[in-house]
């Protein structure tokens, strides 16, 4: 916005007068030298600094560099993707605690997607109830640090809760102790590869179906209903097979001795930081989605309904598109706050990418490395989500003409 | 900067007032589904409602030991009047806790009346010098026969409230600073600029905190050694600066070409233009998100917990550590919690009045 002294003056300069004075007062020379002066500050502090670094992990007797990458990392991790030991090395150690981290955001940014949609609308509800539960809902767990809310959950899901020989059954099959949250899980058994294998098929056909629909209708106006096809391709299909070969095994948690056998295990760390993660940032979700739903004029919907356009049709060819453009810049931001907030998986003891980047510090005094690798993998997680968000965003973005 | 905070609720209609029954029935039961999910949220209520009571009044023990509590089996208030005074000052000296208490009301003082728009303007530095200087002759002491207390035995409240407040206080410049480049022509101040926010914004505040804690004292040349509340702060200030001057910079971008070509027309240079015209106005504009800044900062500060200080939420788990009260999680966080909500409550309504009250000149 602010145009520099150069090209202002330049632009000034009566025409063919290109002298080129060298003084002080030119305004090209000033902003060189200005421009050379701050590099020049900027690095000067950093040759200090990694100077003073360098003297004091030698005088530490401190390795330097990544080669304990390459050592065994010696620690056992309690819940892991890939297989590992304490015979691993390091570098298996940080693969480990990215796939968790992973896990948990991709997981967490789901059902916080899904949970502040549902809190945006409940907000807008005519339903002076639920308006209200949604209210308080959102007011609270906003105005309460996320670390304070997993401290919480995680006492709740530990101390809080029965050993598992007097654990809580809401469901058959799904068991709720202080040892985590057991629940039902497909066997080892060939039918499951082929059901999810006909599910990825089903999202592929629908979308090609999409596509044709699309093209179909800006040629002839005509459009099929979507839904069924869709949800017939992705859901019914695969379930048909399953029902047909007689139902897939399933592994189901039985209590034995003093813990649960079978089935699939949400380790309370785990279980804790997602129920924190989702609930606090459902809360900006749905603040988002509220203020997106409220930018939409209402001369938007009053038109579509002239139109005579059903009430579905109203919020999904008329609303939904106009209120995603003001929704998605500011998700994107939520989902890479919920990413960097799982960050604070150490202090819940769940084993994310920065705990097990901590145990390694600890054990190997190596600071710098650890906590450069920690905003390395960062970096690389936000640029990438970013750049996917902004990608999504610049598709559904007002082209203007 | 959010679009949340910027959209007006839209006003009710005005309807006729027809009594309790005509209110429910448009307000609960206007259609079949309204009508199914109030009945279903009033079972809900009626069934959890009645056990929280219990718990927190009916079956809650205010005096006594543990012992009396776990037998009572409601809330034990008793262990919040037993904890409340670590959990708010921490380690600070026992016989001296009337020190950290006139910090606290100083500093929350000190926010209250900035918060009154009379006294924007020049008042502004006296009012933040008296205050935070108060606040820091009570915390520290050594003067005035006053103990000298380190930093190592500040806990709980007060020392929540000085990092948020010093931190953001201290971030500010930067942040201006770091606006200013990201908008500037020359590009090795872009570059620097855009580089330094788009770092710290991409990582999480932990490894900011880590950072401080562990690598700051690798920078300094041996034998300096830096307080642990400072490199906390220090954390803090590197990373609220790069958010400050995302905010900083919509301020700036929201000023019109004009401006600026005006304040050149009149000869003024770099410095005098951002000075004197584009500053006073661009900050005015971004107060109410500032103060939003504000509230994830005064939240972040909890985090200081993994570098080992004991702020507000540290103190309430340090106190579920002692073997004679544990258990009592849920009253620890209580308490902790409405402390923060309260702060951040009333740091969010006030953002919200802001708001109205500074864009009545701008809205068309």
């Amino acid at each position: 916005m602010s145009d520099s002294n150069a090209t202002t003056n330049k632009a000034a300069a009566p025409p063919g007068r290109a002298a080129f004075h060298l003084s002080i007062n030119n305004p090209i020379v000033r902003a060189v030298l200005a421009q050379l002066g701050v590099a020049l500050a900027v690095a000067l502090v950093a040759w200090y600094l990694v100077g003073n670094t360098m003297d004091n992990l030698a005088r530490l007797s401190i390795a330097s560099g990544f080669g304990f990458l390459d050592r065994e990392a010696g620690f056992q991790i309690g819940e892991t993707l890939v297989e590992f030991g304490p015979q691993d090395h390091y570098s298996t150690a940080f693969l480990v605690g990215i796939l968790n981290t992973l896990k948990v955001s991709g997981i967490g940014i789901l059902l916080a997607t899904l949970l502040g949609v549902v809190l945006g609308i409940a907000r807008l509800s005519s339903n002076w109830l639920v308006a209200r539960i949604a209210a308080f809902y959102v007011e609270s767990v906003r105005n309460v640090p996320l670390l304070l809310q997993l401290f919480l959950w995680y006492a709740l899901l530990t101390e809080g809760l029965p050993g598992p020989r007097q654990a809580l059954a809401p469901l058959p099959g799904v068991f709720l102790s202080n040892r985590g949250l057991k629940l039902p899980a497909p066997a080892d058994d060939p039918i499951w590869a082929w059901v999810a294998a006909l599910f990825g098929l089903g999202i592929i056909l629908t979308l090609v179906i999409a596509a044709w629909n699309a093209k179909r209708q800006a040629a002839t106006g005509k459009r099929l209903s979507l839904l069924p096809i869709g949800l017939g391709l992705t859901l019914g299909l695969p379930l048909l097979v399953l029902l047909a070969s007689g139902g897939g095994a399933i592994d189901m948690p039985v209590l034995q001795g003093f813990n649960f056998r079978g089935g699939m295990t949400l380790s309370p760390e785990f279980a804790a930081l997602l129920f924190g993660l989702v609930i606090y940032t459902a809360a900006f979700i749905g603040e988002i989605v509220r203020s997106g739903i409220l930018a939409v004029p209402k001369g938007q919907t009053e038109a579509a309904t002239a139109l005579g356009l059903t009430r579905g049709q109203l919020l999904r060819l008329v609303v939904l598109p106009q209120a995603l453009r003001v929704i998605i810049p500011p998700t994107t931001s939520q989902y890479l706050n919920l990413t960097k907030n799982s960050s604070l998986a150490v202090a819940i003891g769940y084993p994310d990418f920065v705990s097990i980047a901590n145990t390694t510090i600890n054990q190997t005094g190596q600071a710098v490395e650890g906590v450069l690798s920690i905003m390395g993998a960062y970096l690389i997680i936000s640029l990438s989500l970013s750049f996917l968000m902004n990608w999504y965003n610049s598709r559904v973005a007002l082209v203007e003409r | 900067m959010s679009v949340t905070e910027t959209t007006q609720e839209r006003a009710a209609p005005i309807r006729p007032n027809q009594g309790p029954v005509a209110w429910a029935r448009a307000n609960l039961f206007s259609t079949w589904y309204n009508a199914l999910l109030t009945l279903l949220i009033a079972y809900v209520l009626v069934r959890a409602v009645p056990g929280i009571i219990d718990w927190a009044l009916v079956k809650a023990n205010w005096t006594g030991d543990a012992a009396a509590c776990r037998e009572a089996g409601g809330a034990c208030w008793a262990f919040l009047a037993e904890k409340w005074r670590f959990i708010l000052f921490g380690t600070f000296p026992d016989d001296q806790h009337w020190r950290p208490t006139l910090a606290i009301l100083s500093m929350i003082g000190t926010l209250v009346i900035s918060a009154d728009r009379r006294f924007w303007g020049r008042a502004l530095i006296y009012i933040w010098t008296v205050g935070i200087g108060f606040s820091a002759l009570m915390m520290f002491g050594g003067v005035l026969g006053l103990d000298y207390v380190p930093t190592e035995l500040w806990g709980g409240l007060p020392l929540t409230l000085a990092l948020s407040i010093v931190g953001l206080v201290a971030s500010f410049p930067l942040g201006v600073l770091l606006a200013l480049g990201r908008t500037s022509d020359l590009p090795v101040m872009r570059g620097l600029s855009v580089v330094y926010i788009e770092l710290v914004r991409g990582v999480p505040l932990i490894s900011i905190l880590f950072m401080a804690s562990v690598m700051l004292p690798l920078f300094l040349p041996a034998g300096v050694s830096i307080d642990k509340v400072l490199r906390a702060l220090i954390g803090i200030c590197l990373f609220s600066a790069a958010y400050v001057a995302e905010v900083v910079r919509a301020g700036l971008q929201a000023i019109p070409k004009g401006q600026v070509e005006a304040a050149k027309a009149l000869g003024l240079g770099y410095w005098q233009r951002q000075r004197l015209i584009i500053l006073p106005q661009a900050l005015s504009l971004v107060i109410p998100p500032l103060v939003n800044s504000f509230i994830a900062s005064f939240k972040d500060t909890s985090l200081v917990i993994v570098i080992g200080l004991l702020d507000l939420l540290s103190t309430a788990k340090a106190a579920l550590t002692d073997p004679a009260w544990r258990g009592f999680y849920k009253e620890a966080y209580l308490f902790v919690g409405v402390i923060y909500l309260l702060f951040c409550y009333a740091l969010s309504r006030y953002s919200r009045y802001l708001e109205t009250v500074l864009g009545q000149g701008r809205r068309r």
